[in-house]
């Protein structure tokens, strides 16, 4: 039995379920997220929150910052490319990052292709609303999924749609009978192979996380008790009133999703939460980009 | 027999699959409440060792876990679970168990892209298939501990007594040797109790 490169990447995955990846704008805040437990940060010169606020066309960070927060702490690094821009993530792969995230956070690259992530040897994750977006992303070679969520607004309700409609497809998948597969892949636009797998292990062929919108440690159980198999928080954290308690919270909150009374003590006293924009408000919804 | 998961984060659902395998019950721990319930063995999975110890401190869980072991609690550590045996650890200070008297190095092998697989022999099993995901290795060892297995040089697996300290990932293998070996001392701790 070989293990592929990309079974090894899967598995990194799977190393970091039941945990909290969290983003991460300089190394001080990179140190701030790991002595809170987080099991990975992710570092990006502006939080989505103010890329949302910033406007204009949002990159690839400066790959010094990447650097700089790669040497601050001793957890995987991950950090973020426009989709479709496959240069950015040949920069990354340089920099031995652990994980790159082809993201909507950031302004598209391409409005018709994905970048072919077979040909790297460093593991992507990459956002689904449904399960057809998920299984072409793995496809394509993403060897986690995380839901799209509404990045930036610390509003759940896209992170709860898009896991609930994931889950409810692949319970769907499920029931359908050897030969209502074919018709299956046809609509849902995924490979065939692909779409046996869901059917016989009634989950994604790699670990799912919710992403977009999660801000309290309700939000992050929430999300564990709808399926995501761990949480990445965004804005949340470094744009609450006390980041290093929420961000302890947050990371107890994806361990005891199952226990309210645990859920309680630590949802106390945690300070403002990031006051967010309700996801109809707002003009530019990111989730939309790349399908 | 009946065992105990660390379920704080990481790779605990794979040694559960690994246990129902055998013919194992085991149940997951994730509060003091859940580790004072029986059990004959404790696994510590892979996963973010800063995590998991930041996660046993804060949910009071690192002190009678610490205790358990040190009165013959068979365990076993597996890459992180490793990390959080080890009475020291290069590169950090973050808490640990600390109850297997060895040295550990974080991420030895670097980022991702030299997390590898090999196969190596184990003393008293044989080629076993190894999975090393930005693993540790043992940089040396106390009189008590037995090395295992080395690969290139550097100890990757040990046992100590009932403690077996793995710096690869078993549970993501088809080969249930290594949980086997776990398992007879958890047949002995039973018995000496009964």
């Amino acid at each position: 039995m070989e293990k592929t490169r990309y079974e090894l990447n899967k598995e990194l995955a799977q190393m970091l379920k039941g945990g909290v990846i969290m983003d991460v704008t300089t190394p001080e805040q990179a140190k701030i997220a790991e002595a809170s437990g987080a099991c990975a940060v992710m570092a990006l010169e502006r939080i989505p929150a103010d890329i949302r606020a910033a406007g204009g066309v949002s990159r690839m960070s400066d790959p010094g910052l990447i650097k700089a927060i790669q040497q601050a702490v001793s957890i995987p690094v991950m950090a973020k490319v426009r989709i479709g821009h496959f240069v950015e993530a040949q920069i990354l792969e340089a920099l031995e990052i652990d994980y790159i995230d082809e993201s909507e956070v950031l302004s598209p690259a391409d409005d018709i292709y994905h970048i072919d992530k077979t040909r790297f040897k460093v593991p992507f994750v990459c956002g689904a609303k449904n399960l057809g977006e998920a299984l072409r992303r793995i496809a394509e070679g993403a060897s986690m999924i995380r839901t799209k969520g509404e990045p930036g607004t610390g509003d759940i309700i896209q992170a709860v749609t898009h896991m609930r409609l994931i889950q409810s497809e692949i319970r769907r998948v499920v029931s359908l009978g050897e030969d209502e597969l074919y018709e299956a892949a046809k609509q849902l636009q995924v490979p065939l192979d692909l779409l046996r797998l869901v059917q016989k292990q009634g989950k994604l062929p790699v670990v799912n996380f919710a992403a977009g919108g999660i801000a309290t440690p309700a939000d992050a159980a929430l999300m564990m008790q709808l399926g995501a198999e761990g949480v990445f928080v965004g804005s949340g954290i470094f744009k609450s009133g006390n980041p290093a308690k929420r961000a302890q919270a947050i990371v107890k909150a994806v361990t005891n999703y199952n226990n309210p009374q645990i859920l309680s003590e630590i949802s106390e006293n945690l300070g403002e939460a990031m006051i967010g924009i309700n996801s109809e408000e707002i003009d530019l919804l990111m989730a939309k980009r790349g399908e | 027999m009946h065992i105990g998961i660390l379920a704080l984060q990481g790779a605990f659902f794979e040694h559960g699959q690994m246990l129902d395998k055998i013919g194992i019950s085991h149940h997951e721990i994730r509060s003091v409440a859940d580790f004072l319930k029986p059990l004959d063995g404790l696994i510590i999975p892979g996963g973010e060792s800063t995590t998991i110890g930041k996660l046993l401190s804060d949910l009071q869980l690192m002190n009678p876990i610490r205790e358990k072991i040190q009165n013959g609690l068979p365990v076993l550590g597996t890459c992180a679970g490793l990390i959080l045996l080890a009475k020291q650890t290069l590169t950090n200070g973050y808490p640990s168990i600390g109850t297997l008297d060895v040295v550990v190095k974080r991420n030895a092998y670097g980022r991702q892209l030299g997390s590898f697989f090999t196969k190596a022999e184990i003393a008293g099993i044989g080629s076993f298939p190894m999975v090393f995901i930005r693993a540790p290795y043992i940089e040396s060892v106390g009189e008590s501990v037995q090395v295992l297995a080395t690969v290139d040089d550097h100890i990757v697996m040990v046992k100590s007594l009932r403690q077996t300290g793995v710096a690869f990932h078993p549970e993501l293998t088809e080969d249930d040797s290594i949980h086997r070996l776990f398992l007879n001392d958890c047949i002995e701790y039973e018995k000496s109790r009964s």
